[in-house]
């Protein structure tokens, strides 16, 4: 049964709500520790935080529009071996996807942890969050929230969200065990709270807090979000391919990519222990290079950077999920994420999956149908 | 471009295949100068990068070819090769590969004549479809 409930906001203090709620489910018997986002006290910067005393909860911000890396990775870390005990997380739901890539690859245990979601209100990117949070101090995360959710819209000054969370269509972590609404609450007293699975049950009846309805007017406004994402999302999908729809533009969207691998490292599905390009495979004879320039009398350097990226692409488009971690990452500015998540749109639909929906679902290139893709065996046409 | 003799670049399964190129040679079958070969042990190893890369560096042709479903020797590498063809099937044309170029057949080692054949119908296929993009322009 599901329970829905409400955590009480008074005098409009969110973060307070929420850090009430946090300290209940830390007191709670069986829970260790909580992974939650927090302002660090010695840098205005929201980072993860791996906290076991309830007093230590002053400086959370799961609001904020910080997202200075896929927590996914973290939980990763927490999770990978039995660890004694069980602990709750405060993920975004692109990071609740991300998590689910990685425990089918894994990478990941979710017995030991308890996923809470808060429906999110988008990011905005590192360079953007430290100018937006320098002029707005310690209002920032409040004056945020409020303009998402009235009509002012999460552009301020001329700080916008982030691409990768513009065109979103998850703003609803769907499959997190506990959930926390805040689209189409329309009286500004309280924050919903809601149980998705048996162990997101289990918990909140131990927290009990009060119960009410969801509120009415929840599903048009997550479904107008959603449809606005999508609208973004298949623009991007059409200027993105008319940009790179041939080798000649992809080394220019690619251009000056220095292969630093940035966007990889900041990759929560990007799987392996060792990436084939940081081996020697890549450090190349030095003879090699001459021999390639003198093929067309020119090369750019560093060389392999469009065969990165395709290799890339092959290897975990079907385990994108869009979080836009890559572009947040790279020091040039490319458009990493606008890229992937135009060719995983096709991969994914191409193995019918959608990375992050289930927890169950094979990753498509881990496993195979006997009778399959028969179209894609033999010479003709 | 009449002159123009496509770079196929094949990856040939140890034990079915590779057999039946050796087959067509030792049968002095004739199939055209334009494939080089490169053994694998199943096509199930052949990751991906392999096909990018072979693409990148400016073959107008790429093909996989391995055992019969049911014949591959490490029972199902060619079932996962299918799906990885799949995938770059999805991926090289929107970069502009023409999907014509990337190819995944099933030639048993006695089929000798057939893979003669399907050398000499992918080159036609390919001089048809003109050099790849890759050989015309700078990119690494
Ligand atoms: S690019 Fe490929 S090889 Fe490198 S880490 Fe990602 S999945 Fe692994
Ligand atoms: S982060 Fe940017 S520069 Fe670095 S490898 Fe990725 S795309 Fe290239
Ligand atoms: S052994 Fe030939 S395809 Fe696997």
């Amino acid at each position: 049964m599901t329970i829905t409930g409400k955590i009480d906001v008074k005098e409009q203090d969110i973060l307070g709500a929420l850090r009430k709620f946090f300290e209940d489910v830390l007191n709670l018997e069986d829970i260790k520790a909580i992974l939650v986002p927090q302002h660090l006290p010695m840098k205005n910067m929201v980072m993860p935080t791996l906290v076991t005393d309830p007093n230590q909860l002053n400086g959370i911000d799961p609001l904020a529009p910080a997202f200075p890396m896929n927590a996914a990775k973290i939980v990763s870390r927490l999770t990978r071996k039995p660890m004694g005990a069980k602990i709750v997380a405060v993920l975004r739901p692109c990071e609740i996807r991300a998590f689910f890539e990685l425990v089918k690859l894994k990478q990941a245990r979710p017995d030991e942890v308890v996923l809470i979601g808060i429906d999110c209100l988008g990011t905005y990117q590192n360079k953007d969050y430290f100018r937006f949070v320098e002029k707005n101090e310690n209002d920032s995360t409040v004056k945020f929230y409020q303009n998402v959710l009235s009509a002012k819209g999460a552009k301020i000054d001329d700080v916008d969200l982030s691409p990768a969370c513009k065109a979103c269509e998850y703003p609803v972590a769907l499959n997190a065990d506990i959930l926390i609404g805040l689209y189409g609450i329309t009286e500004n007293d309280y924050l919903m709270v809601q149980s998705q699975t048996a162990t997101g049950e289990n918990f909140l009846a131990q927290i009990n807090p009060p119960k009410i309805d969801e509120p009415a007017s929840r599903q048009d406004a997550v479904a107008a979000v959603v449809e606005k994402r999508i609208a973004y999302r298949d623009d991007m999908f059409v200027k993105t391919h008319e940009a790179t729809d041939n080798l000649e533009k992809m080394t220019a969207y690619l251009a000056s990519c220095v292969n630093c691998y940035n966007c990889r490292v900041a990759c929560p599905v990007c799987y392996c222990k060792e990436c084939v390009f940081s081996t020697d495979v890549f450090n190349h004879d030095p003879s090699q290079y001459l021999k390639w320039a003198s093929r067309k009398g020119i090369i750019k350097m560093p060389t392999d950077t469009v065969f990165y990226h395709i290799t890339r692409l092959a290897h975990m488009s079907t385990a994108c999920v869009g979080c836009g971690q890559c572009s947040n990452a790279c020091p040039n500015d490319i458009p990493v994420m606008e890229l992937f998540r135009t060719i995983a749109q096709r991969t994914q639909e191409a193995f019918d999956y959608e990375a992050g929906r289930s927890i169950e679902e094979d990753p498509p290139m881990s496993v195979f149908r006997e009778e399959e893709f028969a179209e894609v065996v033999g010479i003709d046409k | 471009m009449d002159d123009f003799e496509p770079t196929i670049i094949a990856f040939v399964c140890n034990w079915c295949t590779y057999t039946a190129a050796d087959l067509a040679g030792t049968s002095r079958l004739t199939y055209p100068k334009n494939v080089r070969l490169i053994r694998v042990m199943c096509t199930g190893m052949v990751d991906p990068q392999y096909v990018i890369k072979a693409f990148l560096e400016g073959a107008d042709g790429v093909l996989v070819s391995g055992c019969h479903p049911g014949d591959c020797h490490y029972i199902n590498g060619n079932f996962k090769a299918r799906r990885r063809i799949k995938l770059l099937k999805e991926i090289l044309p929107q970069f502009g590969f023409e999907p014509q170029r990337l190819r995944l057949t099933w030639v048993g080692a006695s089929d000798g004549i057939q893979f003669a054949e399907i050398i000499r119908e992918l080159v036609n296929q390919l001089k048809a479809l003109g050099p790849s993009q890759a050989k015309l322009k700078m990119v690494i």
